[in-house]
């Protein structure tokens, strides 16, 4: 048995011999796998950072809401807006189901412009919520106080801002004591929340939180409106209680089915989400990027194969007369071969490490200058090797084979 | 003296284009222990191919060949190759030789076949480089050698495996007459020393040297 180092020897000694070509050849092989593993490892980053947001947003929390949150196709207002509004005592009632742990009212409006003197505040969003909103979302406040159970029965002008609201229009001093103006309602900053920093490129403290019973006052419901109908009003946040989101969810199905008035052969008029839905949808879509890479990347492969086995077959030609001489000196079938596939796997495997080396550096040039951070994982690695190794084998057995099956007196006599 | 390879009534029929050629058409040969063969004949007249089939290098259509009273005209390709790396040496008439590599790497070749480890792989090649007379030569390309160096190299890479025929097709055919009478000279040694040659060539000067010589016409023996 010949060792097969012998034969990967004998290879690098053809590479040196032809090193523009071989270079050339490998080419597609490098972008094909740079491709993937720069690509890879950038959706990997995001993924990973997704992740951990949604962490720490608490996965937990299930919404209640009129519509649905995820949807496939185009929504059905009509039939969204006749479904009754909830009320904040249904976010009592919930509170009190023996898997839940607490739930709240929300109710939000956006609003394009939030003045303090000169600073200005963008697409701040105006929370009404109730004194357990923090608890519910995972917030503590950092300064001042938070919401209590008297703002809210009292419909005091108070609220908590996120701490971008507070670099925004407080960037000097403190916002606690401070009054804004929301709609010409004076509201007086009691505390601010801790940073979370951004989900998805959009800022999670770009918020004010004030009591639900003063939100109504201040944005009182359009209802010949059918988009205000089907999507203003309230939504129930419930934290359920440890490991029991799926008693939770069943048991806030039949209170509200109950509430509701529904009888059996009713469907639900309200939709029942969670935080994990959202991450799949999440990954749905980055699974669809995923699918649109490795497609990509398939046909720079194919092509820089197509590019190893055009070389190869060149390759063989020339060396006819080589092959011959070897055949007549002893060289059976399977050394041709298999020389010639080494040959072929070894330029796919310079031109996949190289492709990975590039790739590697390429994802960490770009998390180096954008906000995209990119997460090369091992098994990325692996993928660029398993591919180019593929294509090397794919694309050479033909060549490989056609020098091993040539005729040893034909070769030899070959010019 | 014992028999090495045997062929009985051999024939070989091959298509050029829509053309139907016989090349061997019933040939009986013997090759024993020590001879020194020639096989002589005008062009088409099928000595290229009887020397193909008696190397291995090919196979007959009909026929039977006995190598060693083994049965080898119905081996596959893979056992056909051990078989040369085994039993044959080849001396081509334009040396054959890889140009990449050095008189020592080229001479060594067939015991890569073989099977044999690199340090007694150099060993023996050097050794025999060194009785060809290429003892300072052995770095060498074949590009820096002269021809007749270059069909030494040749014959050292025949000889390294310690092959029980060498099949020489005009060794002498690219060479001038002096360094031609050097090389048949290293032939007739070679004999000299035991080793069986079996040689094709339509020269007759060259044909001299040999102990019996075999005249092909038509794919047939004209005498014995």
């Amino acid at each position: 048995m010949i060792s097969i180092l012998a034969k990967i020897t004998l290879s690098f000694q053809t590479f040196k011999n032809h090193r523009l070509r071989s270079f050339l050849t490998t080419l597609g092989i490098v972008i094909g796998v740079m491709t993937v593993i720069a690509i890879l490892s950038l959706i990997e980053g995001l993924n990973r950072s997704v992740a951990e947001q949604i962490q720490s947003i608490g996965s937990d929390v299930i919404f209640l809401t009129k519509y649905p949150i995820i949807r496939t196709g185009p929504p059905d207002f009509d039939r969204i807006a006749d479904r009754p509004d909830f009320i904040p005592e249904d976010a009592d009632l919930i509170t009190e189901l023996p898997s839940v742990e607490v739930a709240i009212p929300e109710i939000s409006e956006r609003l394009t412009k939030l003045k303090y003197r000169d600073n200005e505040a963008a697409n701040v969003l105006i929370a009404g919520s109730d004194e357990n909103y923090s608890q519910v979302n995972n917030r503590y406040v950092e300064s001042g106080r938070d919401l209590n159970q008297d703002d809210i029965s009292r419909r005091r002008n108070v609220g908590v801002i996120g701490t971008y609201v507070a670099n925004t229009l407080f960037p000097d001093e403190s916002p606690v004591g401070k009054e804004l103006n929301v709609r010409g309602y004076r509201i007086n900053i009691i505390g601010v929340y801790q940073e979370k920093g951004a989900f998805l490129g959009q800022s999670m403290d770009n918020f004010l939180v004030i009591p639900h019973t003063l939100h109504e006052k201040i944005f009182p419901r359009n209802r010949q409106s059918i988009f205000s109908r089907a999507f203003g009003g309230y939504s129930i946040d419930i934290k359920p209680k440890a490991g029991k989101i799926e008693q939770a969810i069943d048991e806030v199905r039949e209170l509200m089915r109950r509430r509701h008035g529904l009888t059996f052969d009713k469907e639900d008029d309200f939709e029942i989400g969670t935080q994990e839905m959202l991450m799949e949808v999440y990954q749905n879509i980055t699974r669809v990027g995923f699918i649109a890479i490795i497609a990509i990347a398939a046909i720079s492969l194919i092509v820089g194969g197509i590019g190893i086995m055009n070389i190869m077959l060149v390759s063989v030609a020339e060396r006819t007369r080589e092959i011959g001489i070897r055949k007549a000196v002893g060289a059976s079938n399977q050394y041709i071969l298999s020389q010639f596939l080494i040959e072929s796997v070894i330029l796919a495997l310079i031109g996949g490490l190289v492709g990975i080396a590039i790739g590697i550096l390429l994802a960490a040039l770009i998390s180096a200058v954008s906000p995209l951070k990119a997460a090369v994982s091992f098994w990325m690695i692996l993928l660029g090797f398993g591919f180019s190794a593929a294509v090397g084998i794919f694309f050479g057995i033909y060549p490989a084979r056609r020098a091993a099956s040539l005729n040893p007196i034909e070769a030899l006599r070959y010019e | 003296m014992t028999t090495i390879c045997r062929a009985n009534k051999i024939s070989k029929t091959y298509w050029r284009g829509k053309m139907k050629v016989m090349a061997l058409q019933g040939v009986d040969i013997e090759i024993k222990k020590k001879d020194y063969l020639t096989i002589m004949g005008p062009s088409g007249s099928g000595k290229s191919t009887l020397v193909h089939i008696l190397s291995c290098l090919d196979t007959p259509t009909s026929g039977e060949y006995y190598l060693e009273d083994r049965l080898v005209s119905n081996y596959t390709d893979q056992e056909l190759a051990q078989v040369r790396n085994k039993y044959f040496g080849f001396v081509f008439q334009n040396f054959s030789l890889l140009p990449r590599l050095t008189a020592l790497d080229n001479v060594a070749m067939p015991l890569i076949y073989a099977g044999i480890k690199k340090k007694e792989r150099v060993e023996r090649s050097r050794a025999i480089l060194g009785k060809m007379g290429l003892g300072k030569r052995v770095l060498h390309h074949p590009n820096e050698l002269s021809g007749g160096e270059c069909q030494r190299v040749a014959i050292a890479r025949a000889l390294v495996n310690e092959p029980k025929v060498i099949f020489a097709d005009e060794p002498t055919g690219n060479l001038d007459s002096k360094t031609g009478a050097e090389i048949m000279e290293l032939f007739d040694n070679l004999v000299k020393e035991g080793n069986t040659v079996v040689m094709v060539t339509h020269d007759t000067n060259v044909a001299s040297h040999a102990k019996k010589i075999i005249k092909l016409k038509d794919g047939l023996i004209e005498n014995d």
